[in-house]
């Protein structure tokens, strides 16, 4: 027998099992495209007529990856809803061919097999993982705004019951193998070297009929949710009031996604599929899927360090300060394998440091992500010392020392004593300029600013600050270290307040100003939250410290004038001279119980918040200033906030603080929590167009002066009806 | 000669002098004391990831771990490699785990200088553990037998019988003793004899160990040992332990003419304030090769020139090893007592010590026992052991040796001194001599 060649497909026959396995020749790694359907159906053909062929595994060409989902270009080149249905609807005839086809078919999975590679697997009659650590089984699509358009919203809840499946779906959570064979995700897991041959195995038994599949059903607590119609509508019904507390109703994907599900569960498979298509075709045309698709490739495209991989590659990174962001830069760097050494003044210090991080570990030990050989294995990877020893060896070093000017260039001038010459000094600030602290400097080529967002271990974002005497050598370095750390990372120029900074001091700012006219603090953050934001404006205030908010408000003023910060500075000085510094001192806008901390390095104040601190209040009070215009309706303050934001990014970019909108819009929405559902601030000015923006500027600059004044660049763009995304 | 021509010559060409770049420890803390919830292999592994923090060498480079314990815990056999690997050496580095009583890094220190001159290995972290605070408590024979053979029982009665066969004795719990197997004497047995054959006293020994504590106070009040010590933070509440607890600055020979014997209560003169006592701890040595540690730019503390091992009689020379070792070493040498400045010599107990000077210095001995024409003269005071020993330090057994290298190396480098002898005595009757010599003379 003779088997065609195929472009997107390997096939070759062992003991009568065809063996399929999909290898894109112009990627490093699967995804599906409509460029392959014909090929598919080419080899459902073979598979119905060659009698030779009793059973098929579907697998790999690829060493470390199964099918890692759909090609994300394919669904940004739709134009229409139909076309969208339309493809669902192919995938669904051709996932049916192989689900009905009397030879049974297994699926053969080494590396990620994510959502519609996971939904060629849940096709196929028997799934077999590899137990390789890159094996990892998902539905992410949710997080593109999407649902699993290739049938997973039927097919995994038949599998894995309603729960597990919609846990799933709408979290968008990667499955490791024992888990997902535990589940009865995956019918067994073997070692990667003999997944091939087990699965071949596996195919001959089950076209002999010499192997019975045990599935998953559902028993106890379980049976009595799903198997009947009332259990069920409390499922649906419980998981719909989660998505929408988790969500706050802003992202769409979720309850189309129990929408399907319940399709399927409830009405049969053709209502469900039906469903499943139709909704796909309506989330593929959102605004938030089409944001949440940007930043996705946002986020890819700065995977690639712009300045080129460094030449050497280093044995150590140096950390000076073991507060909190030093500890969590220290945590980031040896959960990522670089082994770091953390200076501070005292050994007692370190041992919070050294409790900080081993805690944070041990938590994952506890959760089993981890075993506790592991974690003293990444801990040692740890060097605490209070003294300059071997930090000659470390090619790069970041400062976090408390926010003070004289301080950091007293540490970058005692670091320059013992370092050799191409070592790299990086400050960790979120406002100090580089280019004074490089100022002592004997070599400012070698000096840069690498600003992390608190908890470091948590935020996805690094803001890397280079000055025009830093060398590219030094960025390619900082960038290099930063990726490795996990984080994605943004090159901006240095600047009042770089970018994060700077666009965000503009935006509490005027949320400061209409809580002086007199709006109730709580509306403000709600009305924010129905933006888009995760949290409220008043509340972000608290959580980054009045103090620290106050000392930025006075740099950037000085530096950039009225226009960032027009809020009567009475409001925040009064705040601080009685110690309503937010969160950290238990009182800022709103109150904050203390709680007793296993945190080492803060003391925690807890509570939502909720409460409004009286004596802040009298102070808003006292400093009122008068609404100028009319009354606002929640939309204009929506507006009012989020715009003079958008107006100080597209600043930013006129004046080459970033380099292009997608750095922009990656650092809004990773650093500050800008609303993902737009993409970020300059993929909201191509939603809503920049003419448009600016026509509510110029309202607003009339009623309100100054601060409004729209930046020069979107008046150009205005112009020429121009967008900053292609 | 055949033997000659057929010897394979591996790695020959790459013979190096074996040097000692720098050594660590973890605080030595009294048993039962803030180390309590470490295992010993948690000690190890801070011992090793605390050397290899301090030099900043990268752990591709090591090629060897030979790492030592006295008292194993079964759940770590080869506790070499378990600590290596969580003190985050590289998973292809091979380790291997020595024992041999209160020497054992002594020998993981002269199997790594071996593997050195024989060009086998580069770099080398040598050192050892021991963890009194938890030893391994076994159950009885007995019971573990009817335990074994439960598991194979299918019916009840079976089950019933194997119970029945115990009694109520099979079921306490065994804590092992620290006696010789072949004869069954306990350290300090073994030395009460000792001393009486050698007419050790019981002041020459309360007198010894006074000197030690009151050295070792010192020492630590000077900050001797600050660069030594590991600070370990010990999870979960991170408490930070930085210090030995041994030394007693107010042990005094008055204070301890009062104590009881411990061990022959009628006659005998060791007390529990002239033994060294249980202690957990660790110590970690950094070995390489001249030309490879001047390659990568360390600065080499002291070459381990030459060394002996000997063992006498299990029963009566049980702790008389340095005697019966160092008279070799210095003889092969062409070396006298006067040619060496720098003496760290553990102590198990104060009048182990004090027997070893006499025998030392005993004509009949030397001839006799170890065929030496001559004695090699008085031993100096004044040289050995100036910041204290093993019975005011503490003595975690495997660990030991690595100690009393690391300081007899730093000694060379701050006394300016050209040769420095390193000796220890160990259960079995063993004896350990180690000759460094300072590089830089």
């Amino acid at each position: 027998m003779s088997l065609p060649n195929l472009k997107y497909f390997n096939l070759s026959v062992k003991d009568n099992v065809l063996i399929i396995a999909f290898d894109d020749p112009e990627e490093k790694v699967n995804t599906l495209n409509l460029k392959m359907t014909s090929e598919f159906h080419q080899i459902m053909d073979i598979i119905d007529n060659d009698d030779n062929i009793k059973a098929t595994v579907f697998t790999s060409g690829k060493a470390d990856n199964f099918i890692v989902g759909a090609d994300i270009k394919m669904i940004k080149e739709f134009k229409t809803k139909e076309d969208v249905v339309k493809t669902s609807k192919e995938g669904h005839e051709l996932f049916k061919r192989i689900e009905k086809h009397k030879k049974p078919s297994v699926a053969a999975i080494n590396g990620p097999c994510l959502g519609g590679g996971l939904e060629v697997a849940l096709s196929c009659h028997y799934r077999l993982a590899s137990d390789s650590s890159k094996t990892i089984l998902g539905l992410p699509e949710v997080m593109l705004g999407l649902l699993p358009g290739g049938g997973g919203t039927q097919r995994l809840p038949k599998l894995i019951g309603i729960q597990k499946a919609l846990d799933m779906m709408l979290t968008g959570k990667n499955i490791k193998p024992a888990k997902a064979k535990k589940m009865g995700l995956v019918d067994d897991v073997v070692c990667p070297e003999s997944l091939e041959k087990i699965a071949v195995q596996v195919a001959q038994k089950l076209a002999s009929g010499t192997m019975k599949i045990k599935r998953w059903k559902a028993k106890g607590k379980d049976k009595v949710l799903e198997d009947n119609f009332a259990g069920r509508a409390l499922v649906f019904n419980q998981a719909k009031s989660m998505v929408l507390k988790k969500t706050g109703g802003l992202y769409p994907a979720p309850l189309k996604i129990l929408e399907a599900v319940k399709a399927g569960v409830n009405s049969g498979a053709k209502k469900g599929y039906e469903a499943e298509a139709d909704l796909f075709g309506d989330l593929a045309m959102t605004r938030e899927s089409k944001s949440l698709i940007s930043l996705f490739e946002g986020q890819t495209s700065l995977k690639k360090n712009r300045y080129g991989s460094p030449e050497n590659k280093p044995d150590w990174i140096g950390v000076i300060g073991g507060g909190l962001m030093g500890s969590g830069i220290s945590l980031v760097n040896i959960q990522k394998g670089i082994k770091t050494r953390l200076k501070d003044l005292s050994q007692e210090s370190l041992g919070k440091s050294e409790k900080y991080v081993w805690g944070a570990l041990n938590k994952r030990v506890k959760r089993r992500a981890m075993s506790s050989f592991e974690r003293d294995k990444v801990f040692s990877s740890l060097t605490t010392q209070t003294d300059w020893s071997v930090f000659e060896k470390c090619p790069l070093v970041i400062e976090a020392v408390f926010e003070d000017l004289s301080l950091k260039q007293h540490i970058l001038e005692e670091f320059e004593k013992i370092a050799p010459e191409d070592c790299v000094f990086a400050s960790n600030t979120s406002a100090l300029p580089i280019k004074q602290i490089a100022a002592v400097s004997k070599r400012p080529e070698n000096v840069l600013g690498m600003h992390y967002f608190s908890p470091v271990e948590k935020m996805p974002l690094l803001e890397i600050i280079v000055t025009d005497k830093t060398s590219d050598r030094a960025a390619s370095l900082a960038v290099e270290m930063g990726m490795k750390q996990g984080k994605t990372v943004i090159v901006v120029n240095d600047g009042p307040g770089f970018y994060t900074t700077r666009i965000l001091a503009p935006l509490t700012d005027e949320a400061a100003i209409i809580a002086l006219e007199g709006t109730d603090l709580h509306h403000i953050n709600n009305i924010m939250k129905d933006f888009g934001f995760p949290v409220g404006p008043i509340t972000l205030c608290d959580e980054v410290g009045l103090d620290v908010a106050m000392h930025i408000a006075k740099d950037l003023k000085k530096a950039l004038g009225e226009r960032i910060c027009s809020a009567p500075s009475e409001l925040i000085d009064d705040l601080v001279k009685n110690n309503m510094n937010g969160r950290k001192s238990g009182k800022g806008f709103f109150l904050y119980n203390e709680t007793k901390s296993s945190n080492p390095l803060t003391k925690i104040f807890k509570g939502s918040g909720k409460e409004i601190n009286p004596a802040a209040l009298k102070i808003v009070r006292e400093n009122r200033i008068e609404l100028k215009g009319p009354q606002c309706s929640d939309e204009e303050l929506q507006k009012r906030i989020a715009y003079r934001m958008i107006n100080e990014s597209a600043l930013c970019l006129q004046e080459k603080i970033i380099k292009n909108p997608v750095d922009g819009d990656i650092g809004a929405v990773f650093g500050l929590g800008f609303p993902p559902t737009f993409g970020g601030p300059f993929r909201y000015l191509d939603l809503i167009g920049a003419q448009s923006f600016l026509n509510d500027m110029k309202k607003f600059e009339d009623r309100y002066g100054e601060r409004f004044k729209v930046a020069k660049i979107i008046e150009d763009y205005a112009k020429e009806n121009k967008k900053f995304h292609d | 000669m055949a033997s000659e021509t057929t010897t394979p010559n591996n790695g020959i060409n790459n013979s190096d002098v074996p040097v000692i770049i720098d050594g660590v420890r973890t605080p030595f803390l009294r048993s039962n004391g803030a180390f309590s919830n470490f295992m010993a292999y948690d000690l190890g592994r801070l011992a090793i990831s605390g050397l290899m923090g301090k030099t900043g060498l990268s752990p591709k480079e090591v090629d060897q771990v030979i790492y030592g314990i006295v008292v194993p815990d079964p759940s770590t056999p080869n506790i070499a490699r378990e600590c290596m690997l969580g003190a985050g050496l590289s998973d292809s580095t091979p380790a291997h785990t020595v024992s041999m009583a209160c020497i054992t890094s002594n020998m993981a220190a002269t199997t790594a200088a071996d593997q050195i001159r024989l060009g086998k290995c580069k770099t080398a972290v040598i050192g050892g553990v021991d963890h009194m605070s938890d030893p391994p408590i076994r159950v009885s024979r007995n019971l573990r037998q009817a335990l074994i053979r439960l598991q194979k029982a299918k019916s009840p009665a079976q089950v019933f019988g194997q119970i029945r066969k115990l009694s109520f004795k099979d079921l306490m719990p065994q804590v092992p003793s620290i006696t010789e197997f072949s004869n069954g004497l306990t350290m300090g047995q073994g030395c009460e004899r000792m001393a009486m054959a050698m007419g050790a006293t019981r002041a020459e020994s309360d007198e010894f160990a006074a000197r030690s504590h009151q050295l070792a106070f010192k020492a630590q009040k000077e900050g001797v040992y600050e660069g030594d010590i590991i600070p370990i933070k010990v999870p979960p509440k991170f408490a930070l332990v930085d210090q030995d607890n041994g030394p007693r600055g107010d042990t005094t020979v008055e204070s301890l003419s009062k104590l009881r014997p411990a061990f022959d209560k009628k006659f005998g003169i060791v007390t529990a304030g002239s033994a060294s006592f249980l202690t957990d701890g660790a110590s970690a040595v950094l070995m390489m090769g001249k030309k490879h540690a001047e390659k990568l730019n360390y600065q080499p503390l002291a070459i381990l020139k030459d060394y002996v091992f000997k063992a006498g009689d299990p029963k009566d020379e049980m702790l008389l090893g340095p005697a019966l070792a160092i008279p070799d070493l210095l003889a092969q040498n062409n070396l006298t007592t006067a040619d060496i400045d720098v003496w760290e010599i553990h102590e198990a107990f104060a009048a182990q010590v004090v027997c070893f000077f006499k025998a030392f210095q005993d004509k009949n001995f030397m001839k006799n026992r170890l065929g030496h024409d001559q004695t090699f003269g008085e031993l100096p005071l004044e040289k050995i052991n100036i910041y204290g020993g093993s019975l005011s330090l503490g003595h975690p057994f495997a660990a030991t040796g690595g100690r009393l290298l690391t300081t007899a190396s730093k000694r060379l480098q701050k006394e300016n001194a050209k040769y420095a002898v390193v000796a220890g005595c160990a259960a079995g009757g063993h004896g350990s001599a180690i000759l460094l010599e300072n590089p830089n003379l």
